[in-house]
């Protein structure tokens, strides 16, 4: 009963600071709020109006229909025309165009022999019959949009000779569950959720002691008889509220302007955040024993920031990562809230079906409160 | 009153190389203020931090209201107030919500909690401060605020460390008024010091040098037995007859007060004044009186380079 209204003591008084610091309160509010419009809007794989420069040796009617097809994709957006090569190359260089389209002079020639055309199939490893019809000179350093341009590479040219569509029969069928329109949003809200989530919650604990230390409080809250895992519960408690407020934002406003489905049930959804809240809480706790001020503690924040936004499959798919990173991945709370966030969010699984994940954050909410009480010593020695 | 508070003998608290406090015996009695009086860095701050169970003792041992520290440590933090050096409440709660935090911290029941604050709003005047954000407070107002919730849990020992450092003159006096109510009420008070007007209004005190007990007692035993004679020279060229006199053998110390010079003459002396006259620095036509030693004088003649006796190691 006592050791209740200890913790309530360091409840009541988090609050009270919280509601008196305008600008963290402020945060609490905007951080999520302006990072999910921002990237909700900002983030998205599928490129479009590449600026690429075309160089055609051609100048003939057929190259400006070729190029006409090619900007009808909507992929790249020709903005700037060239004469020569090295003139093309420079443009390259410096980064005015990121392709360049070269149609060369016998277009027509290559056009005809092409398969596509249909005037009987010449051998196709005949160089001289079978060639392409025209070459993209790209800038590769980006795999993102090389790769998009790379798709260009077996553009159908059927509307060019006005035939009927592509016939060819697809090697195999794909169907596309839960984002069949592949639109990249409904794949980073959940995942922003993870990221805001990590950022504030440990950023709110990770100075909750140093702070204490700083402003001198601890000498009079290591005379009381204030247990230290009463003091790193108090100071806890509060955030799990401001953890769901900003899930909340969040999510509600993921399905209002940018139409995230979700899918699961409340129940799961507050039961996955609410671990992960944890979690991150006392993540930030740890780092608070650990940092003398609150300098270091922001520092040591930023540290476990990057790679929970970078690693833990937020950005990049986890599968790509080699196995190393994914070790590192694994022990971050942030890359097990994802999986199961998606999962609630956009399949409607169900928390306790994804096992390991679960049982993850319960384990280190527990083994990080555990070296959070441990490590804060109730003496100055 | 013979019952002791605090009973520690031959404490030792090193830091790395430095010896904050060494081999210190001390004995305070229930139910008295007891002084530490010393400069900046004599380690009075590290006694009291050992004495409430904050440090440990790299040697000795402690006995606090009959607990052992350090392994009573959580025991004894029910028993005693501490209240720090700097503000250590929270300077964005108010004076109200810095008194309930310390009520819950401390466990009362909802009731207690209530009745207990109203009382000690009304003993320290806090009333009109009530909502007041504490870090807007002056430095006497803090003071009233911090002492108020060192003795919320009512506390059977208070410690105090240098409470008055950021005080007006009038506030020190109400301050040490509320302490002698508090001790009057039966608890024990250890408070440190630098002021000597404070440390003559204590019971008993110690004065501590570099970690070491120069001396002890009440303030009158300590002014009675002090091992130099105290003569003022009333004279018109002070500045001058001040350095001649500081290489004078038997003179332990010279000090400028307005138009006097007080001087410190070794004790062995049966007549200081004829002692001093010998010396022919003095005008003859300069008066010369004995005078009753104040605390000071006492501080004086056993810290720093004018010390009359040697360290005990």
């Amino acid at each position: 009963m006592k050791s209740l209204r200890r913790i309530q003591a360091i409840v009541y008084k988090e609050l009270i600071q919280l509601k008196r610091d305008k600008m963290t309160f402020g945060m609490v509010i905007m951080i999520p709020l302006v990072q999910l419009l921002l990237f909700g809007y900002a983030i998205n794989t599928n490129i479009r109006d590449i600026p690429v420069g075309l160089l055609d040796n051609s100048q003939t009617a057929l190259s400006r229909v070729l190029k006409q097809t090619v900007a009808a994709t909507g992929i790249v957006d020709f903005t700037h025309h060239y004469t020569s090569l090295p003139q093309a190359q420079a443009a390259i260089d410096r980064a005015e165009v990121r392709a360049v389209f070269i149609i060369p002079k016998d277009v027509s020639q290559r056009l005809v022999r092409h398969p596509v055309v249909g005037f009987g199939l010449p051998p196709s490893s005949d160089q001289e019959n079978s060639r392409p019809i025209a070459q993209w000179l790209v800038d590769g350093s980006d795999t993102v949009i090389a790769g998009t341009i790379k798709s260009l590479r077996n553009m159908p040219l059927a509307e060019l000779l006005d035939k009927p569509a592509n016939r060819n029969t697809a090697t195999f069928e794909v169907t596309l569950l839960y984002n069949p329109e592949q639109r990249s949003v409904v794949n980073i809200v959940p995942g922003l959720v993870a990221v805001i989530l990590t950022m504030t919650m440990i950023m709110f604990t990770s100075a909750a002691i140093v702070r204490e230390q700083e402003r001198g409080n601890m000498e009079m809250l290591i005379t009381t008889p204030l247990a230290s895992i009463e003091l790193m519960l108090g100071k806890i408690f509060p955030y799990i509220f401001i953890g769901a407020i900003q899930v909340v934002i969040i999510l509600g406003l993921g399905h209002l302007f940018f139409n995230v489905p979700i899918n699961g049930g409340l129940s799961q959804l507050t039961l996955a955040t609410f671990l992960f809240i944890c979690a991150s809480l006392v993540l930030g706790l740890v780092i608070s024993t650990i940092a003398t001020s609150q300098l270091q503690s922001m520092q040591m924040t930023v540290f476990i920031l990057l790679p929970s936004i970078l690693l833990s499959g937020f950005m990049f798919p986890y599968e790509g990562m080699p196995e190393v990173a994914q070790y590192i991945a694994e022990a971050m709370p942030a890359t097990h809230f994802i999986r199961l966030i998606r999962g609630v969010v956009l399949r409607d699984v169900e928390v306790v079906d994804m096992t390991f994940d679960m049982i993850w954050l319960i384990t280190f909410t527990i083994i990080g409160l555990f070296i959070a009480a441990v490590r804060f010593k109730k003496t100055l020695d | 009153m013979s019952e002791l508070a605090i009973d520690a003998k031959e404490l030792t608290r090193d830091f790395g190389d430095v010896t904050a406090v060494s081999s210190l015996d001390l004995r305070v009695e229930k139910q008295t203020i007891y002084g530490f009086l010393g400069p900046n860095g004599s380690g009075k701050t590290t006694a009291i931090r050992l004495f409430t169970g904050l440090l440990k003792p790299s040697a000795g041992s402690i006995k606090v209201l009959g607990l052992t520290l350090p392994r009573d440590a959580n025991k004894l933090r029910l028993q005693i107030g501490y209240m720090t050096q700097k503000f250590s409440y929270y300077d964005d709660l108010t004076v109200k919500e810095n008194l309930q935090f310390t009520a819950r911290v401390y466990g009362l029941t909802p009731n207690e909690q209530k009745r207990r604050i109203d009382e000690l709003i009304s003993i320290y005047q806090l009333q009109k401060l009530s909502p007041q954000l504490s870090g807007s407070m002056s430095g006497g107002q803090k003071q009233r605020l911090a002492l108020a919730c060192s003795v919320l849990h009512k506390p059977k020992m208070l410690f105090l460390d240098e409470p008055t450092s950021a005080v007006d003159p009038e506030n020190r006096r109400e301050f040490w008024e509320q302490l002698f109510d508090l001790c009057d009420q039966g608890i024990t008070i250890l408070v440190s010091t630098h002021y000597m007007d404070e440390a003559e209004r204590c019971h008993k005190l110690a004065i501590l040098e570099n970690g070491v007990k120069r001396a002890d007692g009440s303030p009158n035993e300590l002014m009675n037995n002090m091992s130099a004679h105290v003569v003022e020279i009333a004279s018109n060229n002070l500045r001058n007859v001040k350095q001649q006199l500081l290489a004078v053998p038997k003179i332990v110390s010279v000090a400028q007060l307005g138009s006097h010079l007080r001087v410190l003459v070794q004790k062995e002396l049966d007549d200081p004044i004829t002692y001093l006259r010998k010396q022919n620095l003095i005008p003859n036509q300069d008066k010369m009186l004995i005078v009753r030693p104040s605390l000071e004088d006492v501080f004086v003649t056993c810290t720093g380079k004018n010390k009359l006796f040697e360290d005990k190691k």
